[in-house]
């Protein structure tokens, strides 16, 4: 079996149709992830945002049934397994892209399955930050809006970039499986050479480039975070 | 001036309700560093909150100079709260922000000019200290430093009246010796009230002029920190003025009239006088109790003394002890079992 994997002629081939299409794949990969979680943190982090200040006692408390049809929704999106999530939103897609399939159609899709993962990440962030220092913002007199752009969101910065990253990550593996549906990328390849027409040499190299992608976003985005908290005791740092 | 008017705070919770305030009424006049003592729970840190509405009474009201705080919407409330700032026992600084966007943040938040918020914010923190500090970030100071910090943010906005939540619980007591005289010298400096929350004697001691005793949501007793803290009339205020007296008492050999010895201010310490009487009058006490603290620079106490049960040694040791203006002598013997 592997034997037949690593033939000479194997080789060549994967080789070739690497070069022919990993610049693009790639590029594809990239663009519809980084779209696809600025979306996703775009319409996650404001919702993630209500989830903590408009509970009861919080700093904007929202009616019950406001905040109980907002949690209805995200644990529904939540729920629904990617596959049948980018099936499901195919009208949608073709209503705001005009197609519904290719590369820029599957950024929909990856959204509507990203942002309410983001908005839970965003509240578990928030939900971190030390309630005193809020009740000093209070009571200085700063209303809820500042206490959510000048306080909430600044102080939990390390923490949001270190979940963004998270999704980040998880959007890239969804990437993958949107290969399925005409979608793009690197995930295209590997389904598309490896599983249909059994070039399991080419399926290992695109994975070997997703597994390097991933290890990227996550080193880059645990440095920013680290980097960016001020909490750390680097003397003179960041002066 | 502050008025605390039949203020009630209840908690409802799942298993019932919580009266954490019951009919408080307090007077604080414009320049007093007022102390609010109790014991954990005794309902110190809802009361102060009640006076910046950070929690709402559920009876009574909150006047400042005057002014109804309940009854203010909340975009007045807001504005009121500059005039009323607070430190807290665990500073609460923005821990992303320097020192010196702390101190700006609630100029900011009023719509100052960033320009004009920075320099108001560079004079604070000279006032209190730590001028090289501006561009440090807040986990880079040690807590004495982080307060002052969270004390110079609180005086960006030139309030009247600086609320002090267990500003220093969390410090040593040396930090708590240099940050209770920064808050006594804006006192005077500034002419801003104060009002100090602790369940330390000591900072009471060292920096107020009046106190409110505070038991199970009620004030036990209230008046000059020297009346109270010589003179204890509640159970509540004998049991943190005098925390062992119950446990200490000798007990009196039966017969033995008891004379409590009271030092109100006394320039004169206890010991002396005692062993003076025995020198003098020939008058041998038995010290059941003592405890004496100076306060300021006078000595403020209570003693308990035994002597046999004899009329003319009782009346004698009476005068003999008088004489002093600020001891006052008092026969308890009907009272000390």
């Amino acid at each position: 079996m592997l034997s037949k994997v690593f033939t000479a002629d194997a080789w060549r081939e994967a080789l070739e149709i690497l070069r022919d299409e990993i610049p693009l794949a790639l590029w594809e990969t990239v663009y519809v992830t980084v779209l696809a979680t600025l979306f996703a943190v775009i319409i996650g982090l404001p919702l993630g945002v209500l989830l903590v200040v408009g509970e009861k006692g919080g700093i904007l408390p929202l009616p019950r049934p406001v905040m109980q049809t907002l949690n209805v929704i995200i644990n529904l999106l939540r729920s629904i397994p990617f596959l049948i999530l980018m099936i499901m939103v195919i009208p949608l897609t073709r209503f705001i892209v005009g197609t519904s399939i290719g590369t820029t159609a599957s950024i929909v899709p990856l959204v509507i399955a990203a942002f309410p993962f983001v908005a839970r990440l965003v509240e578990s962030s928030l939900r971190e930050l030390n309630p005193n220092i809020v009740e000093a913002a209070q009571s200085m007199g700063a209303t809820p809006f500042q206490i959510i752009t000048r306080v909430m969101i600044p102080e939990c910065v390390p923490s949001l970039l270190s979940n963004f990253t998270i999704a980040i990550t998880t959007i890239l593996g969804y990437t993958a499986m949107s290969g399925i549906i005409g979608g793009g990328g690197l995930g295209k390849i590997a389904i598309n050479y490896g599983y249909y027409r059994y070039k399991t040499l080419v399926m290992i190299f695109a994975v070997i480039i997703l597994i390097a992608l991933v290890q990227l976003f996550q080193t880059l985005g645990t440095y920013l975070a680290t980097r960016l908290d001020k909490r750390a005791k680097h003397k003179g740092g960041g002066n | 001036m502050i008025e605390i008017q039949h203020l009630s705070k209840t908690f409802s919770s799942g298993d019932g309700e919580v009266n954490a305030l019951r009919d408080i009424n307090l007077t604080i006049r414009d320049g007093d560093i007022y102390g609010i003592i109790g014991m954990s729970g005794a309902g110190k840190s809802t009361l102060v909150r009640c006076i910046n509405m950070l929690e709402r009474p559920t009876e009574g009201k909150v006047l400042i100079d005057g002014q109804d705080m309940g009854a203010l919407s909340d975009a007045e409330l807001r504005r009121a709260r500059r005039d009323i700032t607070m430190i807290f026992q665990s500073f609460n600084l923005l821990m992303q922000r320097t020192c010196l966007a702390n101190v700006m943040f609630p100029l900011l938040l009023a719509g100052v000019k960033r320009a004009e918020a920075k320099a108001r914010a560079q004079e604070l923190l000279e006032v209190v200290g730590l001028p090289d500090k501006a561009n440090a970030y807040p986990a880079q100071l040690s807590g004495g430093q982080q307060q002052r910090i969270a004390i110079a943010r609180a005086l960006t906005t030139q309030p009247r009246v600086l609320l002090c939540d267990e500003a220093t619980s969390a410090l040593d007591p040396k930090t708590t010796h240099a940050i209770l005289e920064l808050i006594r010298d804006i006192n005077r400096k500034l002419k801003i009230t104060v009002i100090v929350i602790t369940h330390q004697m000591s900072v009471v001691e060292e920096i107020c002029n009046r106190v409110a005793i505070l038991d199970e949501g009620r004030v036990a007793e209230e008046g000059e920190v020297t009346t109270v803290f010589s003179m204890p009339k509640s159970a509540a205020a004998r049991r943190l003025v005098f925390p062992d007296a119950g446990s200490e008492l000798l007990p009196p050999s039966s017969g033995a009239r008891v004379l409590r010895v009271i030092f109100n201010g006394a320039s004169t310490t206890g010991a002396p006088l005692i062993t003076q009487m025995a020198i003098d009058e020939g008058i041998a006490a038995n010290i059941l109790y003592a405890s004496t603290r100076s306060i300021g620079e006078k000595a403020y106490g209570n003693m308990l003394l035994s002597f046999p049960d004899d009329p003319d040694t009782i009346s004698r040791a009476i005068r003999y002890l008088s004489r002093s203006n600020d001891v006052i002598v008092e026969d308890v013997s009907d009272h000390v079992e």
